[in-house]
């Protein structure tokens, strides 16, 4: 065991401080530590993006982020993405379009989905495939996490429209 | 009283069978709110880890947990002599052998559980892990079955008598100290007899290489024993629970009304999840020694290396017909690696699960199947990954046998399994392996496909693909993978179905609420099929209630009612009529309570959707509702209050689901890179509950038979080393690498499912592997390719291409 | 998958790097973006007692351009590198490269200083910066000194770089002439079976300069003068392409992996190579 070290986040929007050890992975931090449990474990060297959260604007693999790297960033996970007041359009998406089986890679997929599409609002499906392929996922084949996002772009850009 | 809606807004408003209703389930999932295994976290939660075997074979000498011991949060170390005295140090598997739980002596495989050690969290665990001093003496190893037959090295002492003679094994005699059984189906003598006098007789070995199922999440549990009252609860990722709750019983000695267990929200299965694995075991033993619940989680390379490969199967076909391409009868060999331990997941008759569905689609009259089970320094498993139970094997079998018999004969293979398909008329069809065929319609399938792709045009185009080709014009072929697949799933009945002893029913238990809403328990548990979407919509139809008014429960055993899982595409062909027929019971009821309210006989009102109506007066009738309140406050002579069912199912018979692909490919011959131009699946899976959720199984179970087909793979060195251990060798496609595909659909029902329905899960995946195989196979077929083996890989596909002239 | 316990330390200037390194000497390491460590340290094959985290040391995170060279700070990620509209017209090649290495979140976090000294021969940026010409900054207790990329890897994992140094920047002469990037592999996330990076120059219909670099098929980058040479004063037709790809061959020296025997990657790194130069003198 090594020293603990002081680590602050801001998780959700939420200011987080405590003790842990610097090896602590952040996938376990969020998990175990902050109860946030909608990231998930799947290979632990970063190949399949089921513990993708959002750190200071970029789509990171959690598993692979030491807690003592992440201090002092803004995190965001699947709960701070939408909850069933507010949920994001690509949560609503996913299930209108049948984007998701099991469950398990979800979470990661929509963080990562939504990241996509605020740098690329209005992505073809190749964009989509090329942006979204650091997140494995065994049962959809895809298809329809695709359908999914256009779909959730096209709401997106219209609701914007509308509001112009 | 005049309806304010139509009968057809009724229907939909019921959301029933044949609607794609959306998930329930997806609010929780898509908000980051399932419940996994890995998400519980109880009071004083311990964390267990294991030791592992960096020998594929080796002797333990010694197991030294001192330093272990003195790594902070380090609780205990469990070795096989802790195990022993409480005689857990083996446990039975479910293919009859048994298993170490934790090495006993001496290790079989790679990755083999050595020691447990228990911590107060994962990163103790990890420590002390690295702690625990072993000392082994290396073996010599056996990775080829062929060789383990042949070799005087023994894996198993434990199986060979002190006189040096074989006991039996749990399938009859053993023919060598390696070997674990001989299973024969079909006719030996007259199928030699047809093959040796045959106008055309064609031979081909071929090897269906080891994979894994490797669902994203991978398997774990929480074993919480509560001392003061006597009660073990196991939470787990468990495909089968209440089979897990009996062998947990049977081996632990707790009785089984002091169990529970515990399937949450599962993160995919694929066959993964069904067996009995020895971090459950220990994770029970760790929990009863601290008095404190411990949690079991397998990391990757713990997954891969560990639990439940599937395939590995060295197979040889041997196939005849007449000159006119009339296929006469079908030989098939199998020598199956099982691994260090016979734990394959089959019904127990079957120790090769359903391979003597190898004749496939097509009328042959006579065949004959062996299969030798043998012992090597893999892992074991043998589970049936995306597929009923090595029916994926059978299939790759005859579509590549039809394949290289098409060769010989200088057919087109299409039309070559049209004049086999077993006809329309012939259904039920009774196959030469022992199967009865419930229903089909071949050809109306194989015509559709092949006009919606326009073979002609293709087969038109790949011929001058091979001109330019020859001509120098292109690096380019072009491939046209054709395949047409009959699974058998639904196991089943319980006359000849077995696991352990406990016949493969499946059951549903219902109650319906004053309010007319209603709960369902079903014995089988949902990892990503939907089934508490679909489960309702089977309801709705069956009892007039609204889908959005049944909630579906499954996964814990003090609740839900005994059965045997799902996998091997069983929850619907037997749950699913379970539950059918228990709504029927429900309906009975409602129907006498309709008649005492209408004051009628029994017979004069029937049901129309949401009601039970006057027979010839439409305008009085008691809607479900109605009557669901009726049953809770009405006195009704000779009825009972209350309107709850239970239904028990042995199928009588398993279901036959059947498809048609097409796949189109390109292929570069110097790089071996494939580029899959269009995929086109056709289902047949009977009555269909929600064709969104069709189609969704259909695009991930071809995605996973193109990972198996063209690259993934277990894959062993010499030594017994696993040589793909992590997501960086094993391949998962990413979204990149997968096509749109294409369905399709025609509806034979099935005649004895109470609701017609079949099974789509493992279709596509059994359908797929050979569609995608044929279709790198069929691209080399002009330059002179019989046979390659799957996994078609880039370097592969080269060597193919290499051996095959075109390099040069 | 957890990895051994380590003290962590984030300085905040290189000076204090520096002092850690020569404090710890062996036992410490420094990290960037940590998408290579990491998962070795999870997997308990390297064990780093004292890991440095660079992310907070400034002056490393910038792209610059001038007329004669571009320097990238150690801590650009890849992701940096694709978003960077002037590198996208300076030097094309790096933006087509840095597309084809990983995946989107493996490309926010991992750096370009951090591909190039780890000196895993898998990686793509070191092959690049050889084709490039790069030069690498190191700093250390001695202070600064400049390594040429093609003089910087020694084997796999095995550089130029001096335990207590720290890679702070990356120098390329601005690359004249067209580009071209090729890589194969398995699926997006692999690391190539083979890659190219070809700089070519072409005047009058000839070729005046080629550089050639390939990654992941010997167990350093490797940089073929030869392959190069063997283009020079052609036309790029079939026969200068097939010297050059004869000269590549003979500087590789591939072994056999999950992705294929020997045989294969000789094969696959000749139609990658003539790939790259066709499409490169396609462009120019």
């Amino acid at each position: 065991m090594s020293k603990k070290m002081h680590i602050k986040l801001r998780v959700n929007g939420k200011e987080e401080e405590f003790l842990a050890e610097p090896r602590e992975l952040l996938i376990y931090t969020l998990r175990e530590r902050l109860n946030i449990t909608g990231p998930h474990i799947g290979c632990e060297t970063s190949h399949c993006g089921a513990c993708t959260v959002t750190i200071d604007g970029k789509s990171v693999k959690s598993c692979t982020m030491f807690v003592a790297q992440a201090s002092g960033a803004e995190i965001t996970t699947i709960e701070g993405i939408g909850g069933s007041d507010d949920l994001h359009p690509l949560q609503t998406a996913f299930k209108e379009h049948h984007g998701l089986q099991c469950g398990f890679c979800t979470p990661g997929m929509i963080t990562r989905a939504a990241k996509l599409l605020e740098e690329t609002p209005d992505p073809t499906e190749e964009e989509i495939r090329f942006g979204m392929a650091g997140n494995l996922c065994r049962c959809t084949g895809y298809q329809n996490i695709v359908k999914s996002i256009l779909a959730a772009a096209a709401e997106m850009n219209a609701a914007k429209e509308a509001a112009e | 009283m005049k309806d304010e809606i139509t009968r057809d807004e009724r229907v939909a408003n019921l959301k029933g069978m044949g609607c794609s209703r959306k998930r329930v389930e997806d609010a929780r999932f898509t908000q980051g709110k399932g419940n996994y295994v890995d998400d519980i976290k109880l009071d004083g939660m311990l964390f267990g880890d294991f030791v592992r075997s960096p020998y594929a074979h080796a002797r333990i000498k010694s197991i030294n947990s001192e330093a272990a011991l003195k790594v902070p949060g380090v609780l205990a170390v469990l070795t096989a002599d802790d195990l022993r005295p409480l005689g857990l140090h083996w446990m039975p598997t479910l293919a009859g052998d048994k298993q170490m739980v934790l090495a006993d002596g001496k290790v079989l495989f790679q990755g083999q559980e050595v020691a447990f050690v228990v911590a107060e969290d994962r990163y103790a665990a990890a420590d002390g892990m690295e702690a625990v001093l072993v000392e082994y003496e290396e073996l010599p190893v056996l990775v080829n079955p062929h060789e383990s037959l042949k070799s005087d090295v023994v894996l198993r002492e434990d199986l060979v008598a002190e006189d040096g003679s074989l006991p039996n094994g749990a399938h009859g005699p053993r023919k060598h100290h390696n070997h674990i059984f001989t299973w024969e189906a079909g006719d030996r003598e007259p199928t030699e007899e047809v093959l040796a006098n045959a106008d055309i007789v064609v031979e081909q070995e071929m090897y269906y290489h080891r994979t894994h199922p490797c669902p994203l999440e991978t398997c774990g549990c929480v074993a919480s024993m509560d001392k003061v009252n006597g009660k073990l609860t196991l939470w787990g990722t468990f495909q089968a629970p209440h089979a897990i709750r009996t062998v947990v019983s049977l081996i632990s000695g707790i009785e089984e009304h002091n169990i529970r267990v515990v399937s949450p929200d599962i993160g995919g299965g694929f066959g993964n999840k069904v067996g009995a694995y020895p971090g459950y075991v220990c994770s029970v033993v760790a929990s009863i020694v601290t008095g404190k619940p411990v949690k079991w989680i397998e990391d990757r390379m713990d997954n891969l290396m560990t639990t439940a490969f599937a395939r590995d199967y060295h197979m040889t076909g041997k196939i005849s017909a007449t000159k006119e391409g009339k296929i006469t009868a079908l030989k098939c060999n199998v020598v199956a690696d099982h691994g260090g331990f016979d734990a394959c997941a089959d019904p127990t008759k079957f120790p090769a699960g359903f391979m003597n569905i190898c004749t496939g689609s097509y009328d042959i009259p006579t065949a004959f199947l062996e299969v030798d089970g043998v012992y090597t320094n893999k892992a074991p498993g043998g589970v049936s990954y995306r597929c009923s139970f090595r029916v994926t094997e059978a299939v790759y079998l005859i579509e590549r046998m039809i394949e290289v018999l098409a060769i010989e004969l200088n057919m087109d293979a299409a039309e070559l399994r049209r004049i086999n398909f077993i006809k329309k008329e012939q259904f039920p069809y009774k196959s030469a392996l022992g199967w009865e065929y419930d229903s089909g319609d071949y050809h109306t399938a194989w015509d559709k496909a092949l006009k919606t792709v326009d073979y002609e045009g293709l087969r038109a185009e790949q011929a001058q693909r091979v001109e330019d080709f020859k001509a120098g014009k292109t690096r380019s072929i072009m491939g046209i993978g054709l395949s047409f697949f009959t699974e058998i799933v639904g196991a089943g009945p319980v006359k000849n179905c077995d696991i352990l002893g406990l016949g493969m029913f499946d059951s549903c238990e219902i109650r319906i609420h004053p309010t007319g809403s209603a709960i369902a328990r079903l014995g089988t548990i949902s990892q990503g099929q939907g089934h508490a979407t679909t489960f309702a919509q089977i309801l709705a139809s069956e009892i007039g209630l609204p889908a959005d008014s049944i909630t579906i429960e499954e996964g814990d055993t003090d609740t839900a009612p005994y059965g045997l899982g799902t996998y091997g595409s069983r929850s619907t062909p037997v749950a699913g009529a379970a539950t059918a027929m228990a709504g029927r019971k429900i309906r009975a009821k409602a129907q006498m309570i309709a008649a005492y309210l209408l004051e009628v006989h029994d017979n004069d009102v029937e049901f129309d959707v949401d009601r039970f109506v006057v027979k010839g007066a439409p305008e009085k009738f008691k809607t479900m509702k109605e009557l669901a309140f009726a049953a809770y406050n009405q006195a009704i002579p000779g009825l009972e209050p209350g309107l709850e069912a239970v239904s028990y199912y042995d199928p009588p018979n398993m279901t036959y689901p059947f498809g048609a692909y097409v796949c189109v490919m390109d292929i570069n011959v110097d790089t071996g890179v494939t580029d899959i131009r269009r995929f086109y699946a056709l289902d047949d899976c009977g009555t269909r509950i929600n064709p969104m959720i069709i189609e969704g199984q259909v695009h991930g179970g071809l995605t996973e038979a193109l990972a198996v087909a063209l690259g993934q793979e277990l894959a062993y060195d010499e030594m017994g080393n696993v040589k793909t251990a992590t997501l960086m060798d094993f391949f998962l496609p990413t979204a990149w690498e997968v096509p749109n595909y294409e369905t399709d659909f025609t509806v034979t029902p099935s005649p004895h499912h109470p609701i017609g329905a079949k099974g789509v899960g493992e279709s596509p995946h059994v359908g797929g592997v050979p569609c995608f195989s044929n279709a790198v196979q069929d691209a080399f077929r002009p330059f002179g390719n019989k046979h390659t083996n799957m996994p078609h890989d880039h370097w592969r596909i080269w060597r193919t291409a290499n051996e095959l002239g075109m390099h040069d | 998958m957890i990895p051994a316990a380590f003290e962590y330390y984030r300085p905040k200037d290189m000076a204090g790097v520096l002092s850690l390194l020569e404090e710890h000497g062996d036992d410490a390491r420094v990290m960037a973006g940590g998408h290579s460590l990491i998962p070795m340290m999870k997997l308990r094959m390297a064990d780093v007692p004292h890991l440095i985290d660079l992310q907070d040391v400034g002056g490393m995170s910038d792209i610059e351009i001038d007329s004669e060279s571009i320097k990238i700070g150690a801590l650009v990620t890849q992701s940096d590198i694709i978003d960077h509209a002037g590198l996208a017209e300076a030097a094309p090649i790096l933006r087509e490269a840095a597309l084809q290495i990983a995946d989107p979140q493996v490309r926010y976090m991992g750096t370009v200083g951090g591909n190039v000294a780890n000196g895993d021969p898998g990686n793509d940026m070191p092959g690049l910066m050889q084709c490039l010409d790069a030069s690498f900054t190191v700093v250390g207790p001695d202070g600064e000194r400049d390594i040429p990329a093609r003089e910087f890897y020694e084997a796999a994992y095995m550089t130029a770089r001096e335990d207590e140094e720290v890679l702070t920047a990356i120098t390329i002469p601005l690359p004249k002439g067209s580009y071209a990037y090729e890589k194969q592999k398995r699926k997006i996330g692999d690391y190539a079976t083979a890659a190219a990076a070809v700089q070519i120059i072409k005047d009058g219909g000839k070729c005046v300069s080629a550089s050639i670099a390939m990654t992941n098929l010997s167990d350093t980058p490797i940089y073929s003068a030869n392959a190069g040479a063997a283009l020079v004063g052609t036309s790029v037709d079939s026969a200068a392409l097939k010297a050059a790809v004869a000269a590549m061959l003979g500087d590789i020296d591939p072994t056999e992996d999950n992705r294929g025997p020997v045989a294969f990657k000789n094969h696959v790194a000749g139609i990658i190579l003539s790939r790259a130069i066709e499409r490169a003198w396609s462009r120019a």
